[in-house]
């Protein structure tokens, strides 16, 4: 019952706390405002780039033609040789037999001209086309190596791996996700350093009160509660505008572009829940910012 | 019963300026001691070191048992909630009401509303300013300001009420007024200790007093000894 009755009244003196010091306290929550736009856009591009390094990534594919004439027996030997090398994905997605017959099937209902032509390849002597292994890998630095060793076994005859284009392109993707990382972990402690700063301000006009505080027999926990929660309270104020602009802004964003940007290349991540979890994020961040801004602040102040 | 005791207390600032040399002291309680002096003979370090506001170079300080001299800064509240502590320049919150500035001392332990205003009321009916609970330090006079923190210095129930020069920045009437408020207090019991450099408030009280002089103890007079001469 004491605890509660210590605990409301935190709450209530930290409420009147930040209107009683509503400049200082607007200049705090303006900085935590600005520093969460930040680290929402961050956040969302850093996202969409990842998830669209991940789409990339799951397209990339090798493809292993082998010799016309191999036989039945040895197309399978082969698959498990393949099977067996290293950093091919495991499961029915990692390799897949491409028939020559499908291959054919294929074809002729693609174009008519096809058609004509391949109609006549019923037979698997007949049939002039490749028989085909599409191969996909688990870590795609590695996927140089990997074809190298398809091709070496006997039967392949040409192997097809990603073009170096989507290599460089996701690694620039790589550097931009990690870019925006430390920028955000950069803009995080800045602001902490404001906050803290700021809360100075507050409390250096508060020092009469923390000095009486001291002089009834407050403990040094009676005296710094509240100015934690205040940082708290400061914190989730200072989110609300981030996580607005995050909910409407990118759902905006997401319906106006339709889920894509240039044609079909770059697909959006979808607006839910994504956006509910940047907006939690947004939130913690702002508040244990506010609040380590507060703690930092108050500490100097119960020395003596 | 002793309820302060000092042994061979030393105090030297950083800048090397000696305030109290080689001082003992004992006052029981329920006495009321008045501190004189000159400007600057130490009685301020003096009273300052007892609620733990400075802390002795050397020696032991015994207040209520506890040696606020080893007391380590966090646990300082302790001996704080023990004393009461009025000062030249009442340090009362404006913005808060006399009601509030008083039920601020008790709202940090987390009293119920009810006692809190229970004990409010009673203390602020002893220092006579019942009715002017709803006002604001700024509307009060000074003599009335220094009683709303005499008010808030008591209403623990503190065992000792420490006074910094209470008086002065009052004047002689209402200094006396607030003298009949501390006597009023002492007579219930609470030890009184009073700094001040006004011989005359020293002269009517007829109480027990500690003149010092760079920091040592000058003279030291039982009750109703003391009679300074006009010069």
């Amino acid at each position: 019952m004491k605890l509660v009755r210590i605990l409301m009244r935190n709450i209530r003196d930290s409420f009147k706390s930040i209107v009683r010091n509503f400049s200082l306290s607007f200049a705090s929550i303006s900085c935590i405002t600005i520093t969460l736009i930040v680290v929402t856009i961050a956040m969302i591009l850093s996202e969409n780039v990842h998830e669209m390094t991940k789409k990339i990534e799951a397209d990339v594919t090798i493809v292993a033609f082998l010799n016309v004439d191999v036989t039945q027996e040895r197309i399978e030997e082969i698959g498990n040789e393949i099977r067996a090398l290293p950093n091919i994905q495991p499961g029915s997605q990692g390799l897949q037999l491409d028939d020559k017959e499908k291959l054919r099937q294929d074809m002729m209902e693609a174009s008519d001209t096809y058609k004509d032509i391949l109609k006549n390849w019923e037979n698997r002597e007949d049939n002039h086309l490749k028989d085909a292994y599409r191969i996909k890998v688990v870590d795609i630095e590695k996927i140089k190596e990997t074809a190298d060793a398809i091709r070496n076994i006997e039967g392949v005859e040409v192997v097809q791996d990603s073009e170096e284009m989507i290599h460089q392109l996701i690694s620039v993707f790589d550097v931009i996700t990690k870019g925006t990382y430390i920028i955000v972990i950069a803009l995080i402690l800045v602001t902490a350093f404001l906050i803290t700063n700021t809360i100075k301000i507050t409390i250096f006009s508060r020092k009469r009160e923390i000095d009486i505080m001291r002089l009834v027999g407050a403990s040094n926990m009676n005296i710094k509660i509240p100015f934690i929660f205040e940082g708290l309270l400061l914190g989730i104020l200072g989110s609300v505008i981030p996580i607005i602009i995050t909910i409407y802004g990118y759902s905006t964003i997401y319906t106006s572009f339709k889920g894509k940007v240039f044609g079909n290349i770059i697909q959006l991540v979808e607006p839910q829940p994504f956006v509910y979890y940047v907006s939690l994020v947004l939130m913690g961040i702002g508040i244990i910012v506010g609040m380590f801004g507060s703690w930092r602040a108050v500490r100097k102040h119960l020395k003596i | 019963m002793e309820l302060i005791r000092m042994r061979h207390v030393h105090k030297v600032y950083k800048n090397g300026v000696t305030a109290i040399h080689d001082l003992d002291l004992a006052i029981k309680k329920g006495e009321f001691v008045f501190i004189i002096g000159a400007t600057g003979c130490g009685k301020s370090s003096l009273i300052k070191m007892l609620y733990r506001e400075e802390r002795p170079n050397d020696g032991q300080i015994l207040v209520g048992g506890i040696d606020v001299a080893k007391i380590k800064n966090r646990k300082i509240y302790k001996i704080r909630r023990k004393l009461g502590v009025v000062f030249q320049d009442f340090k009362l919150l404006p913005k808060l009401t006399v009601y509030e500035n008083v039920a601020f001392a008790l709202e940090i332990f987390g009293l119920p509303k009810s006692e809190i205003y229970n004990k409010v009321v009673k203390v602020l009916d002893l220092v006579g300013l019942k009715n002017k609970a709803k006002q604001y330090p700024t509307q009060l006079s000074g003599g009335e300001q220094q009683r709303v923190a005499i008010a808030r210095a008591i209403v623990n129930g503190p065992k000792i009420l420490i006074c910094d020069e209470p008086t002065g920045n009052l004047d002689e009437k209402t200094s006396m007024e607030i003298m009949a408020v501390l006597e009023a207090i002492n007579k219930l019991g609470t030890t009184v200790i009073m700094v001040t450099h006004d011989t005359e408030i020293v002269n009517k009280m007829k109480k027990r007093v500690i003149e010092l002089d760079s920091g040592r103890i000058l003279r030291e007079y039982a009750e109703g000894e003391y009679v300074h001469e006009v010069s």
